[in-house]
């Protein structure tokens, strides 16, 4: 303590944080020095989200030291925390979209914030500052996911800043967009504040922070200098022995046509959501198309038209065809007839129901399967359906009559996987496939889709995970502002063309196709 | 605080079920609180409420018919809560069902025949199914709250019904009461007891109790009204045609509140008068969510909720309690019922420490 | 018609109007911090008892009107208890506040059914209520009817130009957000709520004590739902609920203007009229989903707790 140099800005000793069915937290230390950028790595539910919600004081920690400045400090709320000077950047951003950026960033500041009129003087010399171009007028719905990312950090920004916390920033971001927000962020650190960046992406954490601390299951499992630490040493300590289900899948190619989208234009009523322009694709069986993209550039809306929730017209039926027939006018039952499969984004609240049970959410889609007679459900079919999908895709679950939301997202997404496997389609659209699930669920879910392809079936995966899309696909291709790029076979294309195809950059110069491994 | 909640991670079965009868415990101990705070003997007044006005045979067929409209209406309700259809308009569903069975009934009044009867409820039926019909087709055209709708259908269909009854379907030979001529013998319900005046509007009422049984547990399209009220986004995906559903739901609804209302008029009242329901639609509200939307649940708390009504008529000839008293412990009990619902998904749990707390404080002040 | 008539139509239209004005300020607020009461004809029903009660008793009419607000708040209490605390649901909440409110008020009533008083007395302000047409409606009106004016304006800015209308529009829009900021969510939330049912008990001493100085049973004759129909024609703006409420004022009493017009159109047949002009307001008005989805405030109606 003699030494003022050896005082962390922040230390954490021991903290531990239970929730009912789970140790989120056991037994972590962290410290993080004035100046520094300190990641912190893991895989999804390894625990990072408690332990920088316990920082910022959003959940207290059962057992466990918080130490600031070297003062043991006891953080109870949000405000308490920006006030010690902690500021944080969440990953579904805390924005008000009615209100304009500056109300926004008002209504952080409590009444330090004074009079809209001297307020917004301030917010434009902090984004001048630091580079981030800003309108504090402007309503928030109306900004971007990048620029909406701005307002959050010049919010943290606005006041005496010794510690910023961000969550998983760069996973709304274009890979030139995220290189913009690192320029910022070294800035900042250069100036000595403290930056604890969150992430599951081992190229952007060896690019900007100088240590890191790895969690696996709610421990530390190692902490490392990135720039020292191979990426096989990294995921090592993030996925333990699990390193060794991240496998690479042959490629293939294939030729006969199933689904085709031609032209497909689609304008969106929702002042606020993003319409389709001119969507060529097709999809054949026994391929896997990837399509990579930052959420709201369309996949939403796109996803609706495949599936048939919304339907177009009947003169625009034959926009979407599923082997020669026209299906953009027919409703998602007719097209699950004609062979579609979907797995959509949203796990509980769209593709099952989260109160219902499994044996009923088995029903949900699969109805068409004979699991109904006369109009009565039949119980027994319906049950072993279930039965069968737990039993397939290796579902961990106490019996069918689980109501779906009591499983983890991992084995939820199996289950809804299975049940549309199971079905024997001869489409599947499956969105996120792997958001928020454990690796070991990834490799089964992986796994399947491969399995599914090489038995014949086309499929489209939607994803914002390149490192997947890149795993799995065959070809790949990517939406912004609600139009496609052209596809290209996934041997022949690097991260930076799906990186310009992801901001719009559809004509960017083919780059050199890169040597074969 | 003295009390917290814990979630219990996963939802009670046994409360689920507990929750309805705490409710109902709650309500007669606050009730009785009440007496008390009047001045009047709470067990005695809970007998005289309870199980006096049901003590012959006499009383269980008055309780019988008390049951029957709320019964149906509830039924109703249950199915369009399902889908999450807050259909308010039971009252104004059943008005009507009075209304236009009425109508026909004052013109047919010399026919002999028994299809006079089956005319009267068919009408009846479809006029508390028309007028659902209008809040379904406000809600499923114009996007319109069905909460506001059916409710404002409500004071329509009651406007309605006084106009009537002061105007075209008035007696003429009734001394200029707002009342409709008595109903033709044939067009009147065959009564099944010599004692009493229970009617076969009995049979419909277990027609339908077993007809929404059988709708909502076991049938497919009982499965869609369920998947659309617990998540309206996964019945997009599943490909659940939402507005038909909504239709159905709401159809089912008003016509069976029809059916109690046209079973009023043909049963025991036999003409159409200005207080053929004391509420009963509204009654049936708080009768719907006791019963867990369960048709099995529904029908003993319709029993429970006919037993206030009868209870309350029986409580004001002998104690002078006003009859208000019925919608009291309805609101109540329903009101209880939220709040018990909250041990479904919450153990509740004593905070000692503040026990402790507060003792030390009460200790220091009691020396000071 | 001619001017003196006009100049009634308006006066009673302001009068017809103000009980509606006072629940849907109430509830505009408690909607903007994101939650659905539906119990505004209980409280409403609740306030105006207790009000009457109170001033046929103690002969203060002012007494009455506090002790209604207190009255429609400690309802407004209970239903913060339920919905907010233990998080039932609201629509449900607030039927079952209705159905209680609706029961309390005709048990407590029962003995004070039809008895006289002597309520609120307009009170004209000399030249200013002499100005044609508009003079009596805005300058001869009672006190209570001057009070809505005044708390017209305080809501309007409070909503428009406060901090805490800020806050307010924050919760009600997203509250997990709000939370992780600091704001009290709960607490505002149960503010909005008590505040709602300080003014549903208001404009239940209005009819009670000044629109017909007297008790009936169930005497809001729906007004507290059309307050909330009101709210939706507004789509949450201030100003057009002041144009709302006197538009639905204008409508309950179109008995006048049809008899200024000599005609004989039976009474409960023209009482249909606010109702069916409220459901056609809702039609006009809902019909754009996406209009509807731009001014209603996000998390209308949905649960939340702390902590998720």
């Amino acid at each position: 303590m003699s030494n003022p140099d050896s005082i962390a800005r922040l230390q954490l000793r021991k903290i531990s944080k239970r929730y009912p069915g789970c140790l989120a937290n056991d037994a972590i230390d962290l410290s993080i020095q004035p100046g520094e950028i300190h990641a912190l790595l893991g895989e999804n539910g390894a625990g990072k989200s408690t332990l920088m919600k316990i920082i910022y004081g959003v959940t207290a920690a059962d057992s466990g030291e918080v130490i600031w400045h070297g003062q043991r400090v006891n953080l109870r709320n949000p405000a308490q925390a920006r006030s010690l000077g902690i500021g944080m950047v969440f990953q579904h951003f805390s924005l008000f979209e009615t209100l304009t950026v500056a109300q926004n960033i008002a209504l952080a500041m409590g009444a330090a914030a004074g009079t809209p009129a001297q307020l917004e003087p301030r917010i434009r010399e902090v984004s001048r500052r630091y580079g981030m171009a800003l309108e504090p007028q402007r309503l928030v719905h109306s900004l971007s996911i990048g620029e909406r990312q701005r307002v959050e950090i010049i919010r943290c920004l606005m006041q005496d800043i010794q510690l910023l916390i961000l969550d998983e920033p760069t996973s709304v971001l274009t890979p030139a967009e995220a290189e913009e927000l690192f320029v910022t962020l070294r800035r900042l650190a250069s100036e000595g504040c403290s930056i604890l960046f969150i992430s599951h992406k081992l190229g952007e954490v060896r690019a900007l922070c100088h240590s890191a601390t790895v969690l696996r299951g709610g421990r530390v499992s190692g902490h490392c200098t990135p720039a020292h630490c191979s990426d096989r040493e990294l995921a090592q300590l993030m996925v333990g022995e699990a390193a060794g289900l991240i496998m690479d899948y042959p490629k293939v190619s294939a030729d006969k046509a199933f689904l085709h989208i031609n032209k497909l234009s689609w304008h969106n009523p929702d002042p606020f959501g993003c319409s389709l322009r001119d969507i060529d694709l097709e999809v054949c069986s026994g391929e896997i198309v990837g399509i990579a993209g930052v959420a709201g550039n369309g996949q939403d809306e796109w996803l609706a038209l495949l599936s048939g929730e919304t339907p177009l017209p009947r003169q625009q039926g034959e926009t979407i065809r599923f082997g020669g027939q026209p299906v953009a006018h027919l409703r998602p039952d007719a097209r699950r007839q004609l062979g579609l499969a979907f797995v959509p984004a949203e796990r509980l609240g769209h593709g099952a129901v989260p109160q219902l049970s499994l044996a009923d959410n088995a029903l949900l889609s699969a109805f068409q399967q004979g699991l109904v007679s006369h109009g009565l459900v039949l119980r027994s079919k319906v049950e072993h359906l279930a039965e069968e999908i737990i039993r397939r895709f290796g579902v961990k679950t106490p019996d069918t009559k689980t109501p779906a939301r009591s499983l983890s997202g991992g084995n939820l997404q199996k289950f809804i996987l299975g049940r549309e496997i199971l079905q024997q389609p001869k489409l599947l659209v499956a969105a996120h496939p792997t958001w928020g699930v454990d690796v070991g669920a990834a490799a089964t879910i992986h796994r399947a889709l491969i399995t599914l392809r090489d038995a014949g079936a086309a499929i489209l995966v939607i994803s914002e995970d390149l490192d997947e899309l890149f795993q799995i696909s065959d070809r790949l291709g990517a939406l912004c502002g609600g139009r496609l790029s052209a596809l290209r076979p996934t041997v022949e294309t690097r991260l930076s063309d799906v990186g310009a195809w992801m901001a719009g950059q559809f004509d960017a110069p083919q780059s050199p196709a890169p040597a074969p491994v | 605080m003295l009390l917290s909640l814990e979630p219990r991670g996963q939802q009670s079965r046994l409360m689920l079920w507990c929750s309805p009868l705490l409710a109902a415990v709650l309500t007669l101990g606050c009730g009785s609180l009440l007496f008390i705070a009047l001045g009047h003997d709470p067990l005695q007044t809970l007998y005289t409420l309870l199980i006096a006005p049901i003590s012959d045979l006499y009383g269980v067929s008055e309780w019988l018919i008390k049951t029957l409209p709320i019964l149906l209406c509830a039924l109703g309700l249950a199915v369009a809560y399902q889908a999450r259809i807050w259909n308010i308009g039971a009252e104004g569903q059943l008005l009507l069902g009075a209304l236009a069975g009425s109508a026909v009934a004052v013109n047919i009044i010399d026919v002999q025949s028994r299809w006079a009867l089956v005319l009267i409820l068919l009408t009846g039926t479809l006029a508390g199914a028309a007028w659902a019909a209008l809040t379904a087709w406000l809600r499923t055209r114009f996007n319109a709250n069905e909460i506001l709708t059916s409710i404002m259908l409500n004071y329509i269909a009651l406007n309605l019904l006084l106009f009537c009854v002061h105007g075209p379907l008035k007696d003429p030979a009734g001394f200029n009461f707002p009342e409709s001529a008595m109903f033709g013998e044939a067009s009147r319900l065959p009564l099944l007891l010599d004692d009493g005046r229970v009617h076969a509007g009995l049979y419909f009422a277990l027609l339908a109790l077993v007809a929404v049984w059988v709708l909502l547990q076991k049938s497919f399209v009982g499965f869609q009204i369920k998947v659309l009220g617990l998540d309206a986004r996964a019945a997009g995906f599943a490909g659940f045609r939402q507005k038909p559903l909504v239709w159905l739901a709401l159809l089912i609804s008003g016509a069976l509140a029809g059916l109690a209302g046209v079973c009023e008029v043909a049963g025991p009242i036999g003409q159409l008068v200005p207080q053929v329901s004391p509420g009963y639609g509204y009654a049936a509200i708080t009768v719907a969510f006791l019963g867990r939307l369960n048709p099995i649940g529904i029908l003993f708390a319709s029993l429970l909720m006919a037993l206030l009504y009868i209870g309350g008529e029986s409580a004001q000839m002998s104690l002078n309690l006003p009859q208000a008293i019925t919608q009291l412990f309805q609101g109540m009990m329903l009101f209880f019922l939220l709040a018990c619902d909250v041990l479904i998904l919450y153990r509740p749990r004593l905070n000692l420490r503040w026990i402790r707390r507060a003792r030390t404080t009460a200790v220091q002040a009691g020396a000071l | 018609m001619d001017i003196d008539l006009l100049s009634n139509i308006f006066y009673a239209m302001v009068r017809c109007g103000t009980p509606l004005l006072l629940v849907a300020l109430g509830e505009l607020v408690c909607e903007k911090s994101g939650v659905l009461n539906l119990g505004q004809e209980g409280m409403m029903l609740f306030g105006a008892v207790i009000g009457f009660i109170v001033a046929f008793n103690s002969g203060h009419l002012w007494l009455g009107v506090l002790l209604a607000m207190a009255a429609g708040m400690l309802l407004s209490a209970l239903f913060a208890l339920v919905a907010l605390v233990f998080n039932a649901n609201q629509v449900a909440t607030g039927l079952a506040l209705t159905i209680f409110g609706v029961g309390l008020s005709s048990f407590v009533g029962a003995a004070w059914v039809g008895k006289p008083l002597a309520g609120f007395e307009p009170l004209a302000i000399p030249y200013l209520s002499d100005i044609p047409l508009i003079g009596r409606m805005l300058f001869a009106q009672d006190l209570l009817v001057y009070l809505s004016f005044a708390l017209f304006a305080l809501v309007a800015w409070v909503i428009v130009k406060s901090r805490a209308g800020l806050i307010i529009q924050a919760v009600g829009e997203n509250p997990d957000a709000a939370s992780a900021m600091g704001l009290p969510v709960l607490w505002v939330r149960t503010l909005a709520v008590l505040f709602g049912g300080a003014m549903a008990g208001l404009a239940g001493a209005y009819l009670s004590l000044a629109y017909t100085p007297m008790w009936a049973e169930n005497m809001s004759a729906g007004r507290g739902w059309i307050a909330l129909a009101l709210v939706v024609f507004a789509s949450w703006r201030v100003w057009r609920l002041l144009l709302g409420a006197y538009l639905f004022g204008l409508a309950s009493i179109l008995h006048l203007v049809a008899q200024g017009l000599g005609l004989a159109i039976p009474s409960s047949l023209l009482a249909m009229l606010p109702y069916a002009a409220t459901i056609l307001v809702l039609v006009l008005l809902s019909r754009d989903a996406v209009r509807t989805r731009l001014y209603a405030p996000v998390s209308l109606g949905q649960p939340w707790q702390a902590g998720h």
